[in-house]
């Protein structure tokens, strides 16, 4: 058993939104770090989602209960709004099918918890200023072998809200474990929100 | 990976005799019935650590271990059950049976009728999986076990699993269902047909009653099995294994042997028909065709899953086509819309159906996994 009692900062942030007793999939779970917490510390109940059948055994290990499955073809597994939150954490820069994914995750669940490394972040930009793609903490990867092939800043997510009528209840920017309340999108490297379907 | 070597042994097979009647599902009766079984590892003290294995179309209670040194093969599932093996007979009590109808022990078409004192061929009844699992679950009130640790099966086995969590929710704590499906597609049952339409046709089949004339329908058999060992293997493994390969260099332009798959599946088909009975391929056949545990309740799976308080593992194997991940995914998603609590691996795999057999390593890992958290629960 990998019994954690500390979670990583970022999934720290995203336990304290999720409400205790509640039912939370988790999409790109890797070892199931996220479930497993929530499952000891809130008694919430859920499963993970991830590709990587590694990961599969990694969450039995640690008591967490995980599906294989591609979030790339959708979440036919689960019916609609099943869930109180769905996460997706730090995973939708590397998707194909984005948009699909945040329509989906508000299908199945109630609130959608969505993560990503903020391309806005002032590191970023001056980065590209001296001609190269970012590479940093939370972008770990060369231009040529990065898995993240859709990359945005709080506006752009925003706005893509907007357009599948999906509201933003919340937002928290990040950079090194602090809150970010001043000129977010340029200093802050990592962008939390949670989200949920407008109300007709 | 540890100790995928070490073996239960030698080990030896026991009888259980059953004289109350057991209604079957077709409204036959069987008055008194016999179950053969084996058992690896010890049963601790709060009779908490059991696990049943359940087997496919042509298995039985000889799961793991030798009879005798000189044996050359082990058990059926020898590469998964022993001690420090995934199913860890240092740590479980493990038990497998041959179903009832089956050839290896248990009454079955070529048993004694005792009311005749002939075999019963012919008369036989057809049994089901829900059948299968009122006689095991007999066999476990005899070895006094209330309640298992788990239950796992592999293809057909797998359909008894998930029976079982459904009939006896209070006596199964973990469901493991490995290359199986909620019920066969058309697809399947067409497969299994043409099967038993090979046995039903051979001249030596007389009606089932072959045993009576001294004759065994060994060429049906030899075409059903031939036919199921294609649908078990994925054209890329076979292909792997075989592809063109010619046994004499070059082509012979005849009708014999000239491929090797050829010399395989008659091998196969072959050493099969040798020891198994062909009336227990029927019945083993028609027992995968029936099951649909959804089909008194308005075709939802889901329903019939709520019934189950078992936590559940489900496994399946990409090449496999015969009970294909998709099928598997459906049992998934009943589980999950019935709010049970499921672990799902789809296990990159180039064995086709038979990888539940095999030992790919993540199938082996994910196996190791989940009955080490069995295993911790019940402090074995």
């Amino acid at each position: 058993m990998s019994a954690a009692n500390t979670l990583r900062a970022d999934l720290q942030l995203i336990a304290d939104w999720v409400a205790p007793a509640s039912r939370v999939l988790d999409l790109g779970c890797g070892d199931g770090a996220l479930l497993s917490w929530l499952n000891r510390h809130k008694a919430v109940r859920g499963y993970g989602v991830d590709f990587d059948v590694n990961n599969v055994v990694r969450c039995v290990q640690a008591g967490v209960n995980a599906i294989q499955g591609n979030l790339e073809t959708g979440l036919a597994e689960f019916e609609d709004q099943r869930f109180d939150h769905v996460v997706l954490s730090q995973t939708i820069q590397a998707m194909h099918n984005t948009e699909q994914i945040l329509v989906e995750m508000l299908r199945v669940g109630r609130e959608a918890i969505v993560t990503f490394p903020n391309f806005g972040y002032w590191e970023n930009r001056w980065q590209i200023l001296q001609g190269h793609m970012p590479v940093s903490e939370t972008i770990p990867y060369q231009w040529y072998n990065t898995p993240n092939i859709h990359w945005c800043m709080l506006g752009d997510f925003e706005a893509l809200c907007a357009k599948n009528g999906i509201r933003v209840l919340e937002r928290v920017v990040m950079n090194e474990a602090k809150r970010i309340h001043f000129l977010p999108n340029l200093r802050g490297s990592l962008a939390f929100y949670r989200v949920a379907r407008q109300t007709a | 990976m540890s100790d995928l070597t070490r073996s239960v042994g030698i080990v030896q097979a026991q009888t259980a005799v059953f004289d109350t009647p057991l209604q079957l599902a077709s409204g036959a009766v069987l008055p008194d019935y016999q179950l053969c079984f084996e058992t690896y590892g010890t049963l601790n003290a709060a009779r908490s650590n059991a696990i049943l294995i359940c087997h496919a179309l042509s298995g039985h209670h000889h799961v793991a271990g030798r009879y005798t040194p000189e044996d050359k093969a082990a058990g059926w599932w020898d590469n998964m059950v022993g001690p420090g093996k995934p199913i860890d007979t240092d740590r479980f009590f493990v038990v497998g049976l041959n179903n009832l109808g089956g050839c290896h022990g248990s009454t079955g078409p070529s048993s004694i009728n005792p009311a005749t004192g002939q075999p019963w061929g012919s008369s036989f009844p057809v049994v089901t999986v829900p059948d299968w699992v009122r006689s095991q679950a007999r066999l476990a009130d005899r070895l006094g076990i209330d309640r298992w640790a788990a239950i796992i099966g592999g293809s057909l086995g797998g359909m008894q699993t998930l029976q079982w969590s459904i009939d006896y929710p209070e006596r199964v704590a973990h469901a493991l269902v490995i290359a199986s499906a909620p019920k066969l597609s058309a697809q399947n049952i067409a497969f299994n047909d043409v099967a038993r339409q090979a046995i039903l046709t051979d001249p030596d089949f007389h009606g089932g009653d072959y045993y009576a004339h001294d004759a065994i329908p060994r060429r049906g058999l030899r075409l059903a099995r031939m036919l199921g060992h294609i649908t078990y293997l994925s054209d890329d493994g076979m292909g792997e294994k075989f592809g063109r390969m010619l046994k004499c260099g070059d082509y012979q332009f005849g009708y014999e042997v000239e491929f090797e798959i050829e010399s395989y599946l008659r091998y196969q088909g072959d050493k099969f028909s040798d020891y198994f009975d062909a009336n227990t391929y029927l019945l083993m056949t028609k027992a995968l065709d029936y099951f649909d545990p959804a089909k008194d309740l308005n075709d939802d799976l889901v329903a019939a899953l709520k019934k189950a308080s078992a936590r559940f593992m489900v496994a399946s194997f990409t090449s496999d086509w015969r009970f294909s991940p998709e099928r598997s995914r459906e049992i998934v998603k009943a589980l999950v819309a019935a709010d049970k609590e499921v672990v799902y691996g789809e296990i990159e795999s180039v064995h086709g159906h038979d990888a539940f057999l095999m030992l790919d390593e993540p199938y082996v890992n994910l196996m190791r996994a989940y009955l080490n958290r069995v295993a911790e629960e019940v402090n074995a």
